[in-house]
């Protein structure tokens, strides 16, 4: 059968005659990285550009239409030793992008502005104090008008939008004291300079607007690039399919461009990207990603097969479903909606700091008038005081006291191989106290590892790993792996469900099931592991069983201590069943376990737990986790996670170790506490400035003085988010 | 004071500059990978042949 491989899906015009096309590249990191890739795909004839984007971990190609054929550029990258895949840019990714820039272009006009009505303000400070003349003052006080009203009208959008957006929606956020604090500012400004006064407060009212965007944007930004770094992992997995193009041809295509109905080749060894029903071929498939049991299921024509499954023996087609036709998932989609339905809006720390900040500012701008005007004072007089009441208070500090930690938080999270999936998460995984873990997949790594390879010789081992270089067998390929196997035994037969062969000097080799190599009568002796594979190997009358099983991940257990030390609870709720799930249990030491569990069951412990008052950080990779996921206070998965749960969960983890969990939540909690400091810190400055401002001393300098001096502590504060603590295990 | 008259508009005709030079940065793109802007700062312009780079 003819294999091509397809990536026309990924390819778009870009002007005439040019073809482009993004790419999502693994290992990055440096200037001789980037000029190495530059060098080497700008050397493919006919290419006019190849530019390498740090950041986001990605090259962007053109070429003269028609004349490559973009698997040619994976090659070349391959070659220089970079793994590549094309990759869809999604559209919630264009959107982040968009609002990005959009935030930038506003900071840089409010900016502008700033500087430039500085300019015109100092000479107006300075003017009072000395010998300046009313006409002149005037003059430029009109001229930061006429600066300051535009400026403030566009880069002011992102706040005013969205506090319209709260007003309508009869609710409050940090975005309305915001807004009216710059239009009464403004508002005051102008109506003062008409009435030649002393003072206006251009400045004071777009200096805000310009450290308020800056905290706008760094939330933003996080999230653009957690979206992007999201989007390149989703290439790097690079699911394809064996799609059939014609009776007797398939096509490796990406599994973005596959359709329901289409029918696609499963050989053995291949994890399953779609969901469908088998039409033909007969099989056993590993289910563990969809529902945790680690034993082989057979799959023959009729079987419902859900992306994830791992083929193990025999070529299958399979004829591609609509996610929701297949019954488990129906199930398991139903379970989510529910939980995400009942999963009760958390309040974030930024909206319950607003939640109070804004009645209480408002209440004593109005004291503030009313007890002037009892005093005594001029309608006018106790107006103008109110007004500075409000720009005085106006959340600045605590404007950039939450973002400006997530952002470094965040930052630091992903040196450690954690991403972030929603900005809340930090918040929510510093208050868990009770960990629940999956087994399959989350304790234990998805790789088949082989358990005895000590107690075989190292000469023999070896033989059976270059003899299982000849199978797809996922078992197989663990035993080659496991071996180092390098070079291919010549002339070795695989034998379809049985196992490979192969004679080598005159002996017979035979590596699969025991029947195969004859070795039944060892495999009573040698496999305690409930968990384990058997795989049998023969070399003319010498026999050997390898027990073969996923393991542990390294360091799951100086996880589990670690998580122990921190006043944790940890349990295990597995889909497995129960030898499996107490051995691991047994090994990591932690007493509550529980065995065949269903998702259903998962959400009512999680639920129970609720009750008490515990926070749950569920930390899962199957399908059937995905309900839980959702229904637990805070949710982690590893990369390897089945697509839902990924979506599902708050945060995902990279790489083999479990370090990560205990990382992000050591790192959270510190950021949380930054997040409390920074808020005391900008209540502190209120604190200080609301009693001068009531007095109606405030000038315009004493407010840029103190808003530019508390904001600019609280970015300092936050700083502090980005060392990294102890060492974690 | 009359220095003003040239001063005012030069000033602003200044920031102006700055900003239309923000904005058009911007657009083209200048903002999208500062992480590589910075490192292309120091790139060598014609480095060494292939020489074996360790990862």
């Amino acid at each position: 059968m003819q294999v091509t491989r397809d990536f026309s899906h990924y390819v778009r015009e870009a002007g005439e005659g040019v073809q482009h096309i993004d790419l999502a590249v693994e290992g990055v990191h440096c200037a001789g990285c980037m000029a190495k890739i530059e060098r080497g795909l700008s050397a493919i004839p006919d290419v006019t550009l190849a530019r390498v984007n740090l950041t986001d971990r990605r090259v962007a190609l053109e070429w003269k239409a028609g004349t490559l054929n973009p698997g040619r550029f994976i090659d070349r990258l391959e070659e220089l030793g970079y793994k590549a895949y094309p990759f869809e840019t999604e559209s919630a990714e264009v959107a982040e992008v968009a609002e990005s820039r959009f935030l930038l272009r506003c900071l840089g006009v409010a900016a502008f502005a700033t500087m430039n009505v500085m300019m015109l303000s100092i000479p107006v400070w300075s003017g009072n104090v000395s010998d300046m003349l009313p006409e002149q003052r005037d003059f430029f006080h009109w001229l930061s008008a006429l600066i300051a009203l535009p400026a403030a009208a566009y880069a002011g959008q992102p706040f005013f939008r969205s506090a319209w957006r709260a007003l309508s929606a009869k609710t409050t956020n940090m975005d309305v004291p915001i807004s009216i604090g710059v239009i009464l500012a403004l508002g005051m400004s102008v109506v003062e300079t008409f009435h030649h006064a002393e003072h206006a407060y251009f400045d004071a009212a777009i200096m805000l607007l310009t450290f308020l965007l800056v905290g706008r944007f760094l939330d933003q930004n996080m999230r653009r690039r957690t979206r992007a770094v999201a989007g390149n992992l989703a290439a790097l997995k690079a699911e394809t399919a064996a799609k059939f193009i014609g009776p007797d041809e398939i096509s490796q295509v990406p599994v973005a461009a596959i359709n329901p109905g289409d029918i696609v080749l499963l050989r053995p060894g291949e994890r399953c990207a779609v969901d469908g029903t088998v039409i033909e071929g007969r099989s056993e498939i590993d289910q563990s990603l969809i529902t945790g049991e680690t034993l082989y299921v057979t799959a023959e024509q009729g079987t419902a097969v859900y992306a994830g499954s791992m083929n193990i023996s025999g070529t299958l087609r399979v004829r591609v479903s609509a996610a929701s036709e297949a019954t488990l998932l129906a199930e398991i989609t139903r379970l989510l909606d529910n939980a995400l339905q009942a999963r009760s809006r958390y309040m974030r720390l930024a909206d319950r700091a607003s939640r109070l900040y804004a009645p209480v500012v408002h209440a004593t701008a109005l004291l503030t008038i009313l007890g002037w005007v009892i005093a005594g004072a001029a309608w006018h007089d106790a107006i103008v005081t109110g007004v500075a009441v409000l720009i005085i208070t106006c959340p600045c500090a605590l404007g950039l006291a939450i973002p400006t930690v997530q952002t470094i938080a965040s930052g630091a999270m992903f040196k450690s191989g954690v991403l972030l999936n929603s900005g809340d998460a930090i918040e929510r995984l510093a208050e868990a106290d009770h960990v629940i873990f999956d087994k399959t997949g989350t304790l234990t790594l998805p790789d088949l590892e082989v358990m005895n390879a000590a107690d075989i010789p190292a000469e023999i081992f070896e033989l059976a790993g270059r003899l299982a270089l000849s199978s797809h067998h996922p078992v197989a390929a663990a035993v080659a792996q496991a071996a180092g196997a390098k070079s291919p035994v010549v002339g070795a037969v695989e034998e379809a469900g049985q196992g490979v062969r192969a004679t080598v000097d005159g002996v017979e080799l035979r590596l699969g099931r025991p029947s195969f190599c004859g070795a039944e009568a060892l495999i009573g002796s040698t496999v305690v592991d409930p968990e384990a594979s058997v795989v049998a190997f023969s070399r003319g009358s010498d026999r050997f069983v390898l027990s073969v099983r996923q393991g542990l991940r390294p360091d799951a257990k100086a996880v589990i201590a670690a998580l122990k030390a921190r006043n944790i609870g940890i349990e295990i709720l597995s889909g497995d069943r129960e030898p499996a799930v107490k051995a691991a249990a047994k090994v990591l030491e932690i007493p509550e376990w529980r065995a065949g569990v269903t998702p259903s069951d998962k959400i009512a412990r999680i639920e129970e737990l609720k009750q008490r008052g515990a926070k749950v950080l569920m930390v899962g990779d199957g399908m059937n986790d995905a309900p839980s996921l959702a229904a637990a206070h805070v949710s982690m998965s590893p990369i390897s996670a089945a697509h839902l749960s990924q979506a599902t969960a708050d945060l995902v983890f990279l790489g083999r170790p479990l370090a990560p969990v205990v990382a992000a939540i050591d790192a959270s909690r510190k950021a949380l506490h930054l997040m409390r400091q920074n808020l005391w810190l900008a209540i502190g400055y209120n604190v200080l400035a609301v009693p001068v401002a009531i007095s109606g001393v405030v000038t315009p300098l004493i407010a840029a003085a103190a808003m530019s001096g508390s904001s600019i502590l609280v970015m300092l504060n936050s700083l502090r988010a980005r060392t990294s603590s102890r060492e974690i295990v | 004071m009359e220095i003003l008259v040239i001063l005012v508009p030069l000033a602003l005709m200044l920031g102006g500059a700055g900003l239309v030079a923000f904005l058009w940065s911007l657009r083209s793109g200048q903002y999208d990978d500062l992480d590589g802007a910075a490192w292309r700062a120091i790139a060598d312009d014609e480095p060494p042949q292939e020489a074996p780079v360790k990862r």
